[in-house]
C-alpha cells in the first residue's frame, strides 16, 4: 500500500454494527484517501451497504470509530456527514423526478436573492458542474426526462454543488450501460485528479480493475482483504470473495436416485428483456440451485415461468405433460408455485392478520363462503409445523421479525398444494437458526418428492443446499455445476463471465 | 414478543376499538339527540322517510365501499345517476306509443338503467385497469361528461316521465311490504348481500388485498385488473338500481339530478370506517355513513337551532372528525 504514510479522509476504525440481535458488521477497518479511488466488493451480504452507510453518517456505528482526517466524529444525522463533505450516491437515485436539474442540483439549499430564489445564478453554478461531469443536459430540463447515465451524473453534478470530498457510490454502474460507464469512469477519474477521495462498490471485477486504485474485499460482515488493484487479479478478488468452508447448517444431501422422473422441464423460455433462451430439467427429489449476480435475470426468468410476467416458452413439461402457463393460476394449477425474494413488497399484506395472509393464494379451496373455521385449523396447522413464533394469533404480519415472515410466506406458498416450488432468496434478511430451520424444511419435501429450485444470491446457501447449480450471467444460463464441483470458485467464474478465460489460460 | 404463538384461537368477546364503536355511537348519539328535540322525530312516517330518502346513496354507497377499498375511487356515480335517469325516461317514453302503461314499458326502463350502469361502470374500470389511468382522472372525465350528456338530452331542461307512466312507477318508490317501502327493500337486500360478498366470499378477500398491496396480491394468485374491473361494473350496476328507485319519486331528470352524490358516497363510506387509499372496507360501516349523513340532514330540518343551510358544514365537520378518530385508533394498535 502505497498511502500509509498519509491521514485518510474518512475511515472506519474496528466498526461493528447489529440489528437487533443480529450483528452484520464485525470490526470493520476502511481508509479513503483524498485523490484515491478505492473499491469495496464481496457477496451479497457481506456487508458492503451497511459499511457504506456508516461512512456516510446513514447510519451510526454500535461501537467503533467513524474519522474525519483522523478525528473520530459522531453524525448525528446525514446532514451532518454532508457538512463533513461526505456524499453518499445511492443505487436508486435519490433525484425528485418532477424537479428540474437546477432544481435537483440546489434542493435543501436553495440560493436566494433577499426573500426571492437567485436562479440565474442556481443555473449558472449547475451548468458549470454539469460541465465539469462533462454532462451535455439542460438545467432546466426535468429529470424524469433524463436517462440512467444523466441521472448519474447529475448526482454527481449535486455532490460537486455540496463541495463533496468524498464520493460513496453505491454500484453506480449496475443501472448503466458499456458506454455510460465509460462516461462514468471518466468523470470519476477528474474527481480523483481533483482530490477527491471515491468509494465506491460493484459487482464487475473488470471495472474495478479498470478504475480502481485499491480494493478492500468484504465477507461476512469483516474486510478480509485490501490491496492495490494492479496487484491483484480478478480471479483472486473472486477467491478473496468466497473461501468459507459450508458449515453444518445445511442439511445433509443423500443424493439423487438415478432413476427419479423429471418433474418440470423448461425449453427455450424468454422473458423479454430479462432472460433468453432458459432450458431445465428438475427431478423429483432435487434441490436445483439457480445462482448468479443480482441483475442476471434469475427472478425474472422464474416469475415468466409461473406466469406473472410476459414471458414466452418453447415447451414446458409437468409430470410430462406439456402445460401453458400464461397466469399464476395456471401454474397453481399444475402444482408449480413461486416464493417471491420480496416478502414485504410482494409476498405479504403487512397491514393484515396472519389468517387473510395464509390463505390469500389458495381461498378457493375455502368454499364459496369463505370457512373461517378451516382457515384458522389450517393457521394452527402452519403455526405450528413451521414454527412460527408470533405472539398473538391476531398479531398483524408487519409486526412480525423478518424470519417469522419468511416461515409465514413458506406457509402461504404451501397451502395450494405444490409439487414444484421456486423459492427465491428464501433466507434473506433472516437469522441463522431460521435459515437453518428453513433449509432443513426444504430438504424434508425433496426427500419426500417435492421438486425444489433455489434462486439465491448467498453463494454459501446455493453450495450448501443445491444437488446441482445452474448459473445465470446476463440473462442466460452461462454453465452448470454439479455434485463434486460445486464450489464456489466455479459458480463465480460462471457468474462474473471468467470462467471461459480461466479454462483458456 | 413471545416465545410461542397461543395453540388455539380466541374467542372471548371484548370491547371493539374505538375504529368499530365510532360510527355506531355517533349514529346512536344522533337518534337521542332528535328524539330529545323533536317528538315526531320517532315517528313512523319520519324514519321511513330518512330510510327510503338514504337508500339512493346508500346503495351506490355500498357499491363505492367495494371500489375504495379495492385501492380506486368513482367520482362520476351522481351524474352517471342523472343520465341514467334521463336515459330510462327517454326510452320509456319513447316505447310508450307501443308498448302502452303496464309492468313491460317498466321492465324495459329498469333493464336499460341497469345495463347502461353495467357499461358505463366497465367503461370506467376498462380505462382505469386496462389503460392504467389514474380512478380520480377517469371518473373525473366521465363525471362530466355523463352530466353534460344528461343536460343535453333534456336539452338544458327538465326530461320528464309520461304522466300516466309515472302514475303507474310510483308506487315502485312509494310502495312497499308490510308497510317498509321499496327502497327500504332493496337497499336492506343489497347491504345484506353486500356484507357477505365483502366479508365471506372471496371476491371481498380479493378486493382487500389489492387495496392493500396490488403486488402481494398479483403474487398470490389474485388477478388484480379483473377484480378492479368488477368493483367498478358492480358500482355501476348499483348505481343503476339507484335509478330505478329514484325515477319514480319525481318522475323527471335534469342537470341537476345526483347532484354531489359522489361525494356524500365517499363520504359515507369514509365515515363507515373503510379506508380511503384502500385494503380495508366493511359495508355495515358504509350504512351507518348513510344514515349519520341523512339523520343530519333530518334534524336540522325538524328542529330550528341551527340553520338547515348548514347541513354541508356540519356534513364537513363529520368527516373529517371521523377520520381522525380512525386515525387515532389505528395510531394505538
Amino acid at each position: 500500500m502505497t498511502q500509509t504514510d498519509r491521514t485518510p479522509v474518512l475511515s472506519l476504525r474496528d466498526v461493528h454494527k447489529s440489528f437487533g440481535p443480529v450483528e452484520v458488521l464485525h470490526g470493520v477497518d476502511l481508509d479513503l484517501h483524498a485523490g484515491e479511488v478505492l473499491a469495496l466488493i464481496g457477496e451479497n451480504g457481506a456487508g458492503k451497504s451497511t459499511a457504506m452507510k456508516c461512512l456516510a453518517g446513514y447510519q451510526a456505528p454500535t461501537s467503533g470509530e467513524v474519522r474525519v482526517d483522523g478525528t473520530p466524529v459522531r453524525f448525528s444525522s446525514l446532514h451532518d456527514g454532508e457538512l463533513a463533505g461526505i456524499v453518499l450516491i445511492h443505487q436508486e437515485f435519490n433525484l425528485a423526478e418532477q424537479l428540474t436539474v437546477e432544481q435537483n442540483v440546489f434542493l435543501g439549499r436553495e440560493l436566494r436573492r433577499g426573500p426571492l430564489l437567485d436562479r440565474a445564478e442556481m443555473r449558472r453554478r449547475t451548468a458549470d458542474y454539469l460541465a465539469r461531469v462533462k454532462c451535455d443536459v439542460d438545467p432546466g430540463a426535468r429529470v424524469a426526462s433524463l436517462s440512467n447515465s444523466q441521472k448519474q451524473m447529475v448526482e454527481i453534478a449535486k455532490a460537486l454543488g455540496r463541495d463533496a470530498r468524498v464520493l460513496v457510490m453505491d454500484e453506480p454502474t449496475a443501472v448503466l450501460t458499456r458506454r455510460e460507464a465509460d462516461i462514468l469512469f471518466e468523470q470519476v477519474d477528474a474527481l480523483r485528479a481533483e482530490g477527491t477521495a471515491v468509494l465506491f462498490t460493484s459487482h464487475k471485477l473488470g471495472e474495478v480493475k479498470q478504475i480502481a486504485d485499491r480494493v478492500a474485499v468484504m465477507r461476512d460482515g469483516e474486510v478480509v482483504r485490501t490491496g492495490d488493484a494492479a496487484r491483484m487479479s480478478e480471479d483472486e478478488m473472486a477467491t478473496a470473495m468466497v473461501g468459507r468452508d459450508v458449515s453444518d447448517l445445511y442439511p445433509a444431501k443423500p443424493g439423487l436416485a438415478a432413476d427419479a422422473p423429471i418433474l418440470l422441464r423448461v425449453e427455450g423460455l424468454d422473458v423479454p428483456g430479462q432472460a433468453h433462451g432458459i432450458d431445465l430439467q428438475l427431478r423429483a427429489g432435487e434441490i436445483l440451485g439457480l445462482a448468479g449476480l443480482v441483475g442476471s435475470g434469475r427472478t425474472e426468468a422464474m416469475e415468466g415461468l409461473c406466469g406473472l410476467r410476459p414471458a414466452r416458452a418453447r415447451r414446458i413439461e409437468i409430470g410430462g405433460e406439456e402445460v401453458r402457463i400464461r397466469k399464476p393460476a395456471d401454474a397453481l394449477d399444475k402444482g408449480l408455485v413461486y416464493l417471491t425474494e420480496d416478502r414485504k413488497l410482494k409476498g405479504l399484506l403487512l397491514g393484515k392478520g396472519m389468517r387473510e395472509n395464509l390463505t390469500l393464494a389458495s381461498l378457493a379451496r375455502y368454499g364459496t363462503f369463505i370457512d373461517r373455521d378451516a382457515e384458522d385449523v389450517a393457521l394452527t396447522e402452519a403455526i405450528r409445523e413451521f414454527d412460527i413464533r408470533a405472539g398473538r394469533r391476531d398479531a398483524l404480519v408487519g409486526n412480525l421479525s423478518g424470519g417469522n415472515q419468511q416461515k409465514l410466506l413458506l406457509a402461504k406458498v404451501m397451502q395450494s398444494g405444490p409439487r414444484i416450488l421456486i423459492v427465491d432468496e428464501p433466507t434473506r434478511g433472516i437469522d441463522i437458526g431460521t435459515k437453518q430451520q428453513i433449509y432443513a424444511y426444504l430438504r424434508r419435501l425433496a426427500a419426500e418428492g417435492y421438486g425444489i429450485v433455489l434462486v439465491s444470491s448467498e453463494m454459501q446457501e446455493i453450495i450448501g443446499l443445491s444437488d446441482r447449480v445452474l448459473v445465470m450471467r446476463q440473462g442466460r444460463i452461462a454453465g452448470e455445476v454439479t455434485g463434486e464441483a460445486i464450489g464456489e470458485d466455479a459458480i463465480v467464474r460462471h457468474a462474473m463471465g471468467v470462467a471461459a478465460r480461466v479454462e483458456a489460460a | 414478543m413471545t416465545s410461542t404463538t397461543e395453540g388455539a384461537p380466541t374467542r372471548g368477546w371484548k370491547l371493539p376499538p374505538m375504529g368499530v364503536l365510532g360510527p355506531i355511537l355517533a349514529l346512536i348519539a344522533l337518534i337521542v339527540l332528535g328524539a330529545a328535540m323533536n317528538p315526531s322525530f320517532l315517528a313512523y312516517a319520519n324514519i321511513t322517510n330518512v330510510l327510503a330518502r338514504s337508500a339512493f346513496i346508500g346503495i351506490i354507497a355500498v357499491g363505492m365501499t367495494f371500489v375504495i377499498t379495492a385501492g380506486g375511487l368513482d367520482l362520476s356515480v351522481g351524474s352517471m345517476a342523472a343520465f341514467i335517469a334521463g336515459l330510462m325516461i327517454l326510452v320509456m317514453n319513447a316505447a310508450l306509443p307501443t308498448l302502452g302503461v303496464g309492468v313491460p314499458i317498466i321492465l324495459l326502463g329498469m333493464a336499460v338503467a341497469l345495463v347502461a350502469g353495467l357499461l358505463a361502470g366497465l367503461l370506467n374500470g376498462f380505462l382505469i385497469t386496462t389503460l392504467g389511468i389514474e380512478a380520480f382522472i377517469v371518473t373525473l372525465g366521465t363525471m362530466g361528461i355523463y352530466r353534460s350528456l344528461v343536460t343535453w338530452l333534456a336539452d338544458g331542461g327538465t326530461l320528464s316521465l309520461d304522466f300516466g307512466l309515472r302514475t303507474f312507477y310510483r308506487p315502485v318508490y312509494f310502495d312497499g311490504i308490510l308497510g317498509v317501502s321499496w327502497p327500504i327493500i332493496v337497499f336492506a337486500l343489497v347491504v345484506i348481500a353486500g356484507e357477505v360478498l365483502m366479508g365471506r366470499m372471496r371476491f371481498g378477500r380479493h378486493c382487500a388485498a389489492t387495496g392493500s398491496n396490488e403486488q402481494v396480491a398479483h403474487y398470490s394468485n389474485v388477478d388484480v385488473n379483473r377484480t378492479r374491473l368488477a368493483t367498478y361494473a358492480m358500482l355501476g350496476v348499483l348505481v343503476g338500481v339507484a335509478t330505478i328507485m329514484y325515477v319514480p319519486r319525481l318522475g323527471s331528470a335534469s342537470a341537476s339530478t345526483g347532484v354531489l352524490w359522489e361525494l356524500e358516497a365517499i363520504a359515507a363510506v369514509i365515515i363507515g370506517g373503510t379506508v380511503l387509499k384502500g385494503g380495508f372496507g366493511r359495508v355495515w360501516g358504509t350504512v351507518i355513513g348513510v344514515l349519520i349523513l341523512s339523520l343530519i340532514d333530518n334534524i336540522l330540518n325538524l328542529t330550528d337551532l341551527v340553520s338547515p343551510y348548514l347541513n354541508g358544514a356540519i356534513q364537513g365537520v363529520i368527516i373529517i372528525l371521523a377520520v381522525i378518530l380512525q386515525r387515532e385508533s389505528r395510531a394505538k394498535d
